[in-house]
């Protein structure tokens, strides 16, 4: 975990793992909320960044929260 | 000023709510049943003399002073052992008695050295008031006869004499001034819960003895001072009464080690501290304390405080001493330095969980007002951020749910991943004394702690693989749930009902059975079966949970299960129920309380809600950012990036304290300016170029809040050796940067605060002087403050279950790294040490010591105080062995309380998901033998020495 994508992908794959068990509407709501509310905005930004570069290694409901979360801001 | 002088009743107070009524000397009293005659006696004003009786001890009847006559009964009861009924008429004063206590008096004298004059309890003896009381005038037998007072007899050695005992660094034991009231060992077993002390022999031949006639160091005790606060005479004393003397005022403050927030009497002469002793109207702790609190204050005049203002322009160079305004200057020129480079975004600081509720106030409003950003974090982040998030998800507040008192209710303690007789000890002291008398216990750990086994607390141990907290609690529900112990009526009424269901199919699943998850977690299903049926069946069930629960991967996620456990059983507001997280430092809930965290305002409100961060605008008069800031790991990770280039950190050593030490040297490394706030050149203070001087507790007036939401004041005793308490260097820092910030007392930053926190809004200094200390929330509704919380209903309306999925951690054991490396507290020593290290308490632990089983030893050729070196994925370090079977195999532990190990150069980068708090109790480690030092033990010492250098002053020739 040493360059900055792939520790925040850990992270959000982190959160994403969590809400998994509410199913996918929940988890995806709960998802984007968590990094709305403790993520600074040059993490988010860094974030957005790599999901527009692919976003590998994103898991499916957090990649989709992201995507929620970018419409939002 | 004068000496608090607290009055002691002589037996313990009854909580009966039936009265009865007395008389004595003619005065009718009314007290409850079970009140003795003698403390019936005191709450009416008569204090019937007495030597073995005291009131942090039940009633012994040994002195035979406190004999009283009762009209109708034969004889001449102690009056400490006999309890007053409705009708009796008693009389402490008549020729009889008054003979009786005379010849007792006398006895007691014969056998006691009459060097008043010179003795340390000059002024404060017991013996001495009460040979005054009885009007003692002679004594008859002379001290020729056989006696434990003198060395020699006779010309021959007095083998009934026993020279003192100065073992202890703290108090001294003189066997010659002994009268054997027993009241030592009586406060050892009823207050601390040790039974380190008994009374050896019968008779003349009885003597206090510490273990087997062992020496106070070398016995079970552990320093507590209840032994030496119960002593009537001069043989157990402070050291510190023995060289300075007796104190002339004192003053009630709070202690600034643990969470538990004990209240003590800082007793002085002048500004010297003579002694602390804990107050007895100390809510938290009742008149009880431990070695931390009671002795180990002397750091605060310690030879290696910083007390001028030093700066450096490269942390290779040594240390200039400047004047306080050079320092703030140089400091306001760097930030802004750094701003206009690099952003606004690019400086942040850490609030102080040692400091004022206050004090932290005062940094994150410079932050956020003066830095015109939210990148404050404080140390809670690294121990309890996952208590906050999932206490406030599934009850809606971020703290604990009971007061201290609440113990007394409570028949089944679930304590998971805590170690209160270590970390937490006079709650641990109270809690045991509840076990005592039945309540049953229930300890979830991987170590074999001394709350497993000790004198007369015998737990049921769930012994899990660190790590798997989240298996064994939902393994908890999944018995509560299938064998239909669910407290359904309070579920009904209190919790979200579809919530609830939802969560109950889940846990119900036969994977998470305690058979079918024994695989992961080693623990055995039948004793977790037996532990859930316990809980859920045996009365008022409390849990107590410490960092063993929050420093995981599933930090969070073990905080909400723990929820669920308590919605489920209905163990939720009333006393002696609860969730209670035992809170590591000081002022750790009031650092959080105060707004510490980047994302939320005082009273835990979002920075992106607009109302409450207008009100906050409108009263410090400037335009607030509405953005989350960054929280300590992130802002080690932006350092290193280059997009976070100065931090302002007040009373924490983050390089101690946070994991993976190389992490953290880079991060501060890559900075421009770190401004250490501090007592001491504290480890992060080798990477800073501005040190600014800190004042201990005793220097400063404000208030901690312990882990129980009380508020308690803080109390000044003495000057600032530095100049400044910190609450005035923090608004010095901020006029120099711009930002003006006025108060001329801590009082008045109260009073903001409680103006803009709803659950502040009752707190006053007038308020904690009146009352002592408040729980919040205290406002129109509690104008008291509130002990316990959620009665009738949820902070958050209705209570929330939340599923709670386990995911095992990606820190790993294999084929290199095949050990599981925990951490935790010693009793003697606190958090990084700064201060317990540099006091005598460095006798009962001087190093760091790795933990390992002899099976595990014995396959890697380590024997008992071998140097071992100890390896992870993040780094090494070399600490010695003690080879023991509390842990189990596959399991080792160590504490962190010492630089020179440096255990968190061991811990990784991994975090929980929520909070991103370190997991520093679960890491893949490797033991080998080793010779010493690592070479980055080496290299860390020496960076460390050339880092600490001071310039000299150059003195202007004349």
């Amino acid at each position: 975990m040493s360059s900055s994508p792939d520790k925040l992908v850990y992270m959000a794959n982190q959160i994403g793992k969590f809400f998994h068990s509410q199913g996918r509407d929940r988890a995806v709501q709960g998802i984007s909320e968590h990094i709305w509310k403790f993520w600074d905005p040059r993490m988010r930004k860094q974030i957005f960044a790599h999901l527009d570069a692919g976003g590998s290694g994103l898991d499916a409901n957090v990649r989709d929260a992201l995507e929620k979360l970018r419409l939002q801001a | 000023m004068s000496l608090i002088q607290e009055i002691d009743f002589g037996t313990p107070k009854s909580k009966s709510e039936t009265m009865v009524t007395l008389t004595i000397d003619g005065n009718q009293i009314t007290v409850p049943e079970g009140t003795s005659i003698m403390r019936a006696a005191m709450e009416a004003g008569t204090q019937i003399p007495k030597l073995c009786a005291t009131d942090m001890v039940d009633a012994f009847g040994s002195c035979r002073l406190c004999l009283v006559e009762i009209e109708g009964r034969a004889g001449t009861p102690a009056s400490c052992t006999t309890p007053a009924t409705n009708g009796l008429v008693v009389h402490t004063q008549s020729d009889r008695l008054k003979k009786l206590r005379k010849g007792v008096m006398e006895l007691y004298i014969s056998d006691h050295p009459l060097d008043c004059l010179t003795c340390a309890a000059n002024g404060d003896c017991e013996l001495q008031d009460m040979a005054g009381a009885v009007g003692l005038r002679d004594v008859r037998y002379g001290y020729e006869g056989e006696n434990h007072v003198f060395a020699k007899a006779h010309g021959c050695e007095n083998d009934n004499w026993m020279p003192k005992d100065e073992s202890n660094p703290y108090f001294t034991y003189d066997p010659s001034k002994c009268i054997v009231c027993s009241r030592c060992v009586r406060a050892c077993e009823e207050v601390q819960g040790t039974f380190a002390l008994t009374i050896s022999g019968r008779g003349f031949d009885s003597r206090v003895s510490p273990g087997m006639n062992e020496s106070f160091l070398g016995s079970e005790c552990v320093s507590c001072g209840a032994c030496v606060q119960a002593c009537p005479t001069a043989t157990l004393t402070e050291k510190s009464v023995i060289e300075i003397g007796q104190p002339e005022h004192s003053v009630v403050t709070t202690c600034a080690y643990c969470g538990v927030g004990c209240a003590f009497k800082a007793e002085m002469r002048g500004e010297e501290v003579v002694r602390m002793v804990p107050w007895k109207d100390g809510k938290a702790n009742r008149g009880h304390s431990c070695v931390k609190g009671r002795f180990a204050w002397g750091y605060t005049t310690h030879k290696e405080r910083i007390l001028k203002p030093m700066i450096r322009e490269r942390i290779e160079d040594p240390w200039q001493e400047v004047s306080w305004d050079e320092a703030f200057n140089f400091a306001a020129a760097k930030f802004k330095g750094i701003q206009q480079k690099y952003g606004r975004d690019t400086v942040g600081g850490i609030t102080s969980s040692r400091c004022t509720n206050e004090e932290t106030y005062l940094v994150q409003k410079l932050i956020r007002g003066g830095f015109g950003n939210n990148n404050v974090d404080t140390c809670a982040r690294v121990c309890h951020s996952p208590t906050g998030y999932g206490l406030s998800q599934t009850f809606g507040t971020s703290a604990g749910t009971q007061d201290f008192d609440s113990v007394e209710d409570t028949d089944v303690v679930l304590i998971i991943g805590a170690n209160p007789a270590s970390a937490h000890p006079v709650f641990a002291s109270r809690l045991k004394k509840r076990l005592r008398q039945g309540a049953k216990l229930i300890v979830v750990d991987p170590r074999r702690t001394e709350m497993v086994e000790s004198p007369h607390v015998k737990a049921l141990h769930l012994p899990l693989m660190p790590g798997t907290n989240v298996a064994v609690l939902t393994a908890l529900a999944h018995v509560i749930v299938t064998e239909g112990l669910v407290d359904e009526a309070f579920v009904r009424e209190r919790c979200d009902w579809s919530e609830f269901e939802d969560w109950a199919v889940y846990v119900a699943d036969p994977k998470h059975s305690p058979e079918a998850t024994a695989i992961m977690t080693g623990v055995d299903p039948k004793a977790l079966r037996e532990a859930a049926r316990i809980y859920a069946t045996g009365g008022n069930g409390a849990i107590y949970y410490g960092l063993g629960v929050t420093e995981h991967s599933q930090g969070s996620t073990t905080v909400i299960a723990i929820a669920n456990l308590a919605m489920v059983t209905g163990n939720i507001g009333r006393p002696g129920v609860g969730v209670n997280p035992l809170r590591g430092q000081n002022n750790v809930q009031g650092s959080c309380d105060m707004g510490s965290f980047p994302h939320e305002l005082p009273g835990y409100r979002h920075i992106a809600g607009d109302a409450v961060r207008e009100q906050f605008e409108a009263m410090w008069n400037v335009k607030l950012n509405n953005e989350p800031g960054l929280r300590i790991p992130n802002m080690f990770d932006a350092a290193i990036e280059g997009t976070f280039m100065g931090l302002y950190v007040q009373g924490e050593d983050i390089l101690q304290s946070d994991p993976n030490t190389k992490h953290v040297v880079a991060a501060l490394s890559a900075m421009e300016c770190v401004i250490v706030h501090d007592l001491f050149l504290n480890e992060t203070a080798n990477y800073a170029h501005v040190f600014l001087p800190g004042s201990t507790f005793l220097e400063k007036d404000g208030t901690f809040t312990n882990a129980e939401r009380r508020i308690q004041r803080v109390r000044k005793v003495m000057t600032p050796l530095n100049g400044y308490a910190d609450w005035e260097v923090t608004i010095m820092l901020g006029k120099a940067m711009g930002f003006a910030m006025n108060y001329s007392h801590p009082s008045e930053i109260m009073d903001e605060i409680a103006a803009l926190t709803p659950t502040f809004a009752g707190v006053s200094y007038a308020r904690l002087d009146q009352l002592g200390s408040v729980q919040w929330p205290c406002n129109e509704k509690a104008p008291e403050g509130t002990p316990v919380m959620h009665i009738g209903g949820f902070v958050r309306g209705k209570g929330k279950f939340i599923i709670t999925e386990y995911i095992a951690t990606d820190e790993r054991t294999g084929p290199r790294y095949p050990l599981l490396l925990t951490t935790g507290r010693i009793l003697s020593q606190y958090n990084v040490g700064a201060q317990t290290r540099r006091t005598e308490n460095v006798v009962w632990h001087a190093e760091d010591r790795l933990e390992i089983h002899p099976h595990d030893a014995e396959q890697r050729g380590v024997r008992d105080g071998d140097w071992v070196r100890l390896a992870s994925r993040a780094g090494e370090t070399t600490l010695r062995a003690e080879i023991t079977d509390r842990v189990a195999p596959g399991v080792v532990y160590t504490t962190f309380h010492h630089p020179d190990t440096q255990a968190n150069v061991i811990t990784t980068d991994f975090s929980d998901w929520a909070t991103n708090c370190p997991e520093y109790k679960v890491t893949a480690v490797q033991i080998s033998p080793s010779n010493g030092p690592s070479d980055w033990q080496k290299a860390y010492d020496e960076q460390a020495r050339n880092s600490r250098r001071i310039a000299p002053v150059v003195e202007a020739a004349e």
